[in-house]
């Protein structure tokens, strides 16, 4: 189906009103950086490499460049950029980046969308949720409520009886099943908890206050590292998530510095988009040299501004804080 | 006819589901912070007017549905069908059975113009227009001063619809009456 541009669109979704307050919110969370010694950076949106994770769809084009005729990569997010400084010995670092996300339309979801990411050398995981708690009530107008930390496999259990860990796979695949009235017979064990966590738990999140869900899966590690939860002593992602009002706002990770394992988990992702009939990505080989260089271990984050800010304004959609949404542009 | 990946589906867009053709009224797109996408839709089912909430993983695909509305003058019935001519001059003709005609039948009138629902160039619904201008055929006289029942008595009108209407109608009146609701609205 092709669209012909409807020319009544050309005013912008938001309010003029609306972009002055968003600017606001955008000096705000610079100003807090900033007082943090946290160095503001920018990074190409352009790469030689995409993002190989088999869930997510990075777009390309193709330039001419020094080297010619070139295919690049628009970014998912600034991690392999920002990375490289990071190795580089820049110390903690910010960016507000333009990232790009093939197929992800909705109510909280454009195309192209503003991210934070931020990476702070020698943090815990623990401290980097206190300073990610701290700029959300920074920019939020209210108190959103206390923090919660919530584990991956608590909530499975509690919501839906289920264990993440433990549960055959028929079981996963029969729950799924019945929650989304769909076949799931084919789906692997993530697919399952990936609907369960979709459709059941997130809505619940985030409606008393900040929901951080941690440990998840190993099998979810994504780039996180991977350690044994001395709870339960199954392998877990060094992982969190951030959830306010049933919105994911935030992603981090116990940075993966391991180069080896690095690009190990980047041809396992190929291999993965194989299966799944998508093309597999140009593979970062300069973010595996700067691993192999050395990256200082730390915590990073990445944050999704659009939507903190509809929450900080109120507003129902996403586009509503946007100039001009995709379908707008 | 064409396939539609999710990415495609919106409302309004016609496709087949467990062989019923389905219209298309929500799509929601949802994925955890990392991992598998999906969407969330809701449907309903042409065939029998049930909306139906199903999750598809993202980049799974439905056939269309040639599925077209029309608008149709309704003209007679011999019994088992119901009668419907298009509107476009053509003079052509459909005939559409008790089960594609439901509750509506209560509602039809000569001449009025329907919106009749084809799949494969078949009849499979027929919606009646929101206002229709129908004549009371049986009601009871109103009794004055009878307000038991908040001052209104049912009437049957021509379409064999009943409704109920003031104390004051009579029987050969014309009246106005939502077919959404079934309420009188006024004389007409």
């Amino acid at each position: 189906m092709t669209n012909t541009p409807r020319p009544d669109h050309w005013p912008p979704a938001a309010t003029i009103e609306t972009l002055r307050q968003r600017a606001r919110l955008l000096a705000t969370i610079r100003a807090f950086f900033t007082a943090r010694d946290v160095l503001e950076v920018e990074t190409p949106v352009l790469g030689h490499a995409g993002s190989t994770d088999p869930h997510l769809d990075s777009l390309s084009l193709e330039a001419t460049t020094p080297a010619g005729r070139e295919r690049l990569w628009l970014q998912t997010s600034p991690e392999f950029h920002m990375k490289r400084l990071l190795a580089a010995g820049s110390g903690p670092i910010f960016q507000l980046a333009r990232s790009f996300r093939d197929g992800e339309v909705g109510r909280r979801h454009n195309v192209e969308f503003t991210m934070l990411e931020w990476y702070r050398p020698g943090f815990s995981l623990a401290e980097l949720i206190e300073e990610c708690e701290a700029l959300i009530r920074t920019v939020l107008p209210g108190d959103p409520g206390p923090l919660r930390r919530r584990r991956y496999r608590d909530l499975m259990r509690d919501h839906l009886d289920v264990d993440p860990f433990q549960s055959p796979l028929s079981d996963l695949r029969r729950r799924a099943g019945e929650i989304g009235a769909l076949s799931m017979d084919d789906a692997d064990r993530d697919g399952c908890l990936d609907l369960l966590m979709s459709l059941v738990i997130e809505p619940t999140l985030g409606g008393e206050g900040i929901d951080v869900v941690i440990d998840y899966p190993a099998s979810q590690a994504a780039l996180a590292r991977k350690r044994i939860d001395p709870e339960d002593g199954v392998e877990v992602a060094a992982r969190f998530e951030v959830y306010l009002h049933g919105l994911e706002l935030a992603n981090g990770y116990d940075e993966l510095t391991d180069a080896a394992e690095q690009a190990s988990r980047f041809a396992a992702d190929n291999r993965q988009r194989t299966a799944l009939g998508k093309p597999a990505v140009d593979v970062d080989r300069r973010l595996v040299a700067a691993l192999e260089h050395g990256l200082p271990a730390g915590s990073g984050v990445a944050l999704g501004v659009d939507r903190l800010i509809q929450l900080a304004l109120g507003k129902e959609f996403l586009a509503e804080v946007m100039a001009f949404p995709t379908p707008r542009c | 006819m064409a396939n539609y990946s999710t990415n495609e589906f919106k409302g309004g867009l016609k496709v087949m589901l467990d062989g019923d053709p389905c219209n298309i009224l929500e799509n929601e797109f949802v994925k955890p912070g990392k991992g598998q996408a999906f969407s969330r839709v809701k449907l309903r089912n042409l065939n029998t007017g049930r909306v139906w909430e199903r999750t598809f993983k993202s980049g799974e695909s439905l056939e269309g549905a040639d599925v077209m509305d029309l608008d149709m003058e309704y003209v007679y019935t011999d019994g088992d069908m119901w009668h419907f001519m298009k509107t476009d001059g053509s003079f052509e003709q459909y005939a559409v059975d008790k089960k594609a005609i439901g509750d509506v039948e209560k509602w039809l009138k000569e001449q009025a113009v329907y919106t009749v629902t084809l799949w494969n160039d078949n009849a499979i619904s027929v919606s009646p227009p929101n206002f229709l201008e129908l004549e009371v055929i049986e009601t009871d006289p109103g009794l004055k001063g009878d307000t038991a029942q908040g001052g209104s008595k049912p009437a049957t009108l021509s379409s064999g619809a009943v409704v109920r209407v003031p104390l004051f109608i009579n029987r050969g009146e014309i009246l106005k009456v939502d077919t959404r609701s079934g309420e009188y609205v006024s004389r007409a």
